[in-house]
């Protein structure tokens, strides 16, 4: 990747990296990917989140899913952990507490393949910078 | 894609469920069936929606209705009114409490606005491991920004934005950077403090876990306004992961030109290293922290000079917070009208807290300034674990205090927590409940204290270990009255005479326990006494002859052999060979057995 030499670079790629990072542009035809992210800081490692993540990896990979899965920081549900958010395609983001391999198994079977919602879904409860300024 | 055209979301959180959302989520499935639509509609059931005050919740998707204190006999209404006929049920819609509006969409409920996400913006959202996403977030944009303002314009953009220092002192960033810009040296330094010590929090942490490039920015632009060139990371040595995805960040940000020489081609150069602390709880302590990275004890020395003029290495050192780097691309970028239009008169902006304790959803929260405990403890966390009663908050840590039911409403600011006897801190936030006796609590934030006081000065070396004494004593029920006029003197002269602010700080748990909760301190003393029966010295577990059935069950479970007694006949435990382990009282299926 070339270095970064002007702020009109940086604003070059972040167009770029945008698409790619709505999309998680790993597949050629996205639309058709379903993402995953898995809360990965301290706390939700401690409570298992990387066998987790492992499992889901493993058992998209045994059923064929086209899927992006990504670590990322704490979302703030510690007493649910640990958390992933799921976001098929054309829909809102979707999270998830308490994933253990029999919940991550029960997501993908019924939330992922089957489209309908699985009990242990953890509602929003704050409001994003660009929500804030829309008020 | 989805199968069913509606979605029932029924929350099972703590809160609702002792409330019958089970009962209501049965109702619901049984109405749907009987209306022939179980094809169509799904039921959910949900993790708290933190609006337990007005539970059960139940919410319909896709059209975002809000339902509030839905009751089991409601279900059946809701499926024939809402889901077959898709008319709203009125009477169960959110009531405004201040416009007295009917409110569906839960979007517009004042309650959904009680968090934003500032310095959280990132955290659970990108891939901390990849600086692309960063940059697709707008990452590295405000130092762009910067550089092309003068150092001058951007401090005075900060200064307008009022973001004051959030590792809890709450001294004006703007102006800490302005002081560090008005010295003259060749050499300054910009310095994280990412030494995080209160027990149980975890901000900082979860930061440089989720999002560490922002730190790294904000370390940047710090950097322009004041005129250094290196910047260091203060980090504990038990926060590995944060570490490590530190050191990609760093690695990614040098990769991409966006550290190290000519930076965007306009001749600032700037880079970040790492450096370890111990886990030591006063090298959170600025000029403490400072010494450590030098390779001395980690040891406070006196203010003036501050770090501004002479700091690490001797050079003018501005040392900052990791949330309050957090904070501060999103001001850049946004404005500082913006981000003062955030918070309450002299405190600006949002704070996060690690909300703990016996709390329903324990977490990591970000609020703006201005949210009253109330709201923070019952709409965001949840509630109490257990439907038990609310007593106190510890805010501050170690050098906070303790606030009571009285002070729920007061709104979180710097100064109003100061006001009422705590302080702000770093962030930690835990949740007491009825059972928690406040001596206990106070003697084990004096132990933390006594464990970490580097030793310097006499008067947090020894008095505080003199505190944790008398303390110990009390919870023992061998405290006199007396004690407890010592126990405040003692307080204040340490609180007075302490170099740092480990030490002026430390006595807060007992003042403020004192202050609020006296009458518990009074039980233990003049009646030996333990209101919340946690200290074990001050109980005795006692066996009601007229309930012992005599199954013998207590005295093979005691581990002392400390009960007696003949089969079928009523037992006697022996007082003086008790340990009060609760053995006996956990296996007697009689309720034979009770505290005293």
């Amino acid at each position: 990747m070339a270095k970064v030499k002007s702020l009109s670079d940086l604003k070059k790629m972040r167009e770029e990296l945008q698409s790619k990072v709505n999309l998680r542009e790993k597949s050629d035809h996205p639309e058709g990917m379903v993402q995953i992210k898995v809360a990965m800081a301290t706390c939700g490692i401690a409570s298992g989140a990387k066998e987790t993540m492992d499992y889901i990896v493993n058992e998209l990979d045994n059923r064929a899913i086209d899927a992006v899965v990504t670590q990322t920081g704490c979302m703030g549900y510690c007493y649910a952990e640990p958390t992933i958010e799921v976001t098929l395609p054309g829909e809102k983001p979707v999270i998830f507490g308490y994933v253990d391999d029999k919940k991550a198994k029960e997501i993908i079977e019924k939330y992922i393949q089957g489209g309908e919602l699985v009990d242990g879904v953890i509602p929003v409860t704050y409001e994003t910078i660009d929500e804030h300024n829309k008020e | 894609m989805a199968k069913y055209k509606n979605q029932v979301l029924v929350c099972a959180g703590t809160g609702c469920r002792a409330s019958q959302s089970e009962d209501i989520v049965q109702n619901l499935v049984n109405a749907i069936k009987d209306n022939g639509i179980e094809g169509e509609v799904q039921v959910v059931r949900t993790g708290c929606f933190g609006f337990c005050e007005k539970g059960p919740v139940v919410k319909m998707v896709p059209d975002n209705t809000f339902y509030v204190h839905v009751s089991p006999v409601d279900a059946g209404e809701l499926v024939s009114e809402h889901l077959v006929k898709g008319r709203k049920v009125e009477r169960l819609l959110y009531v405004d409490p201040e416009t007295h509006e009917k409110i569906s969409d839960s979007k517009h409920m004042g309650f959904y606005k009680k968090q934003i996400r500032i310095a959280l913006r990132n955290c659970g959202f990108i891939n901390p491991e990849n600086i692309d996403e960063y940059i697709a977030r707008d990452g590295y944009q405000a130092l762009g920004k910067a550089l092309e303002m003068t150092p001058e314009e951007v401090i005075d953009e900060i200064k307008r934005s009022g973001l004051r220092g959030r590792g809890g002192g709450g001294f004006p960033t703007g102006l800490k950077w302005e002081l560090t810009r008005k010295v003259k040296a060749e050499q300054k330094y910009v310095v994280c403090n990412a030494d995080e010590g209160d027990p149980g929090a975890f901000m900082d942490r979860s930061i440089l876990e989720g999002d560490p490039h922002t730190v790294l920015e904000a370390m940047a632009i710090n950097g322009y306004c004041t005129g250094a060139s290196k910047g260091l990371i203060y980090i504990r040595a038990e926060y590995p992961l944060a570490i490590e995805r530190l050191k990609i960040a760093i690695d990614q940000a040098r990769e991409y030109g966006l550290l190290g020489d000519d930076i965007f081609g306009t001749g600032f150069s700037f880079d970040i290293e790492l450096r370890y602390g111990a886990g030591a709880f006063v090298c959170g302590e600025e000029t403490a922290l400072i010494h450590s990275m030098e390779g001395l004890r980690g040891e406070p020395t006196v203010k003036p000079p501050f770090p501004s003029e002479s700091g690490y290495k001797g050079a003018p050192t501005n040392v900052n917070n990791v949330e309050t780097y957090a904070n501060l691309p999103v001001i850049l970028l946004k404005g500082a009208g913006w981000f003062s239009s955030i918070g309450t008169e002299k405190s600006k902006g949002t704070k996060v807290f690690a909300l703990a304790g016996k709390v329903n959803n324990v977490g990591l929260i970000e609020v703006p300034m201005g949210t009253t405990l109330r709201e923070v403890i019952f709409d965001i966390g949840g509630g109490i674990k257990g439907g038990k009663k609310f007593k106190s908050v510890q805010t501050g840590g170690p050098s906070g205090g303790c606030l009571t039911e009285k002070h729920l409403d007061i709104p979180i600011d710097y100064d109003n927590l100061l006001a009422s006897g705590s302080m702000m801190g770093s962030g930690g936030m835990i949740v007491m409940d009825e059972d928690d006796c406040m001596v206990s609590v106070a003697k084990f934030y004096l132990d933390f204290t006594v464990e970490e006081s580097c030793g310097k000065c006499a008067p947090c070396r020894i008095g505080n270990k003199r505190l944790y004494e008398m303390l110990d004593t009390i919870t023992q029920g061998k405290g006199t009255i007396e004690d407890l006029s010592k126990l405040r003197n003692l307080a204040n002269v340490i609180k007075d005479t302490s170099l740092c602010g480990l030490g002026q700080t430390s006595p807060n748990p007992v003042l403020s326990t004192m202050d609020n909760f006296y009458d518990e301190y009074l039980a233990h003393v003049k009646d030996h006494k333990c209101p919340s029966g946690q200290c074990k010295a001050l109980m005795s577990y006692i066996i009601k002859e007229d309930a012992c059935v005599g199954c013998t069950l207590c005295a093979r479970v005691c581990p002392v052999d400390a009960i007696s007694g003949e089969k079928k006949m009523p037992h006697v435990i022996d007082q003086s060979i008790c340990i009060k382990c609760g053995a006996c009282f956990e296996k007697c299926k009689f309720d034979a057995i009770f505290i005293e």
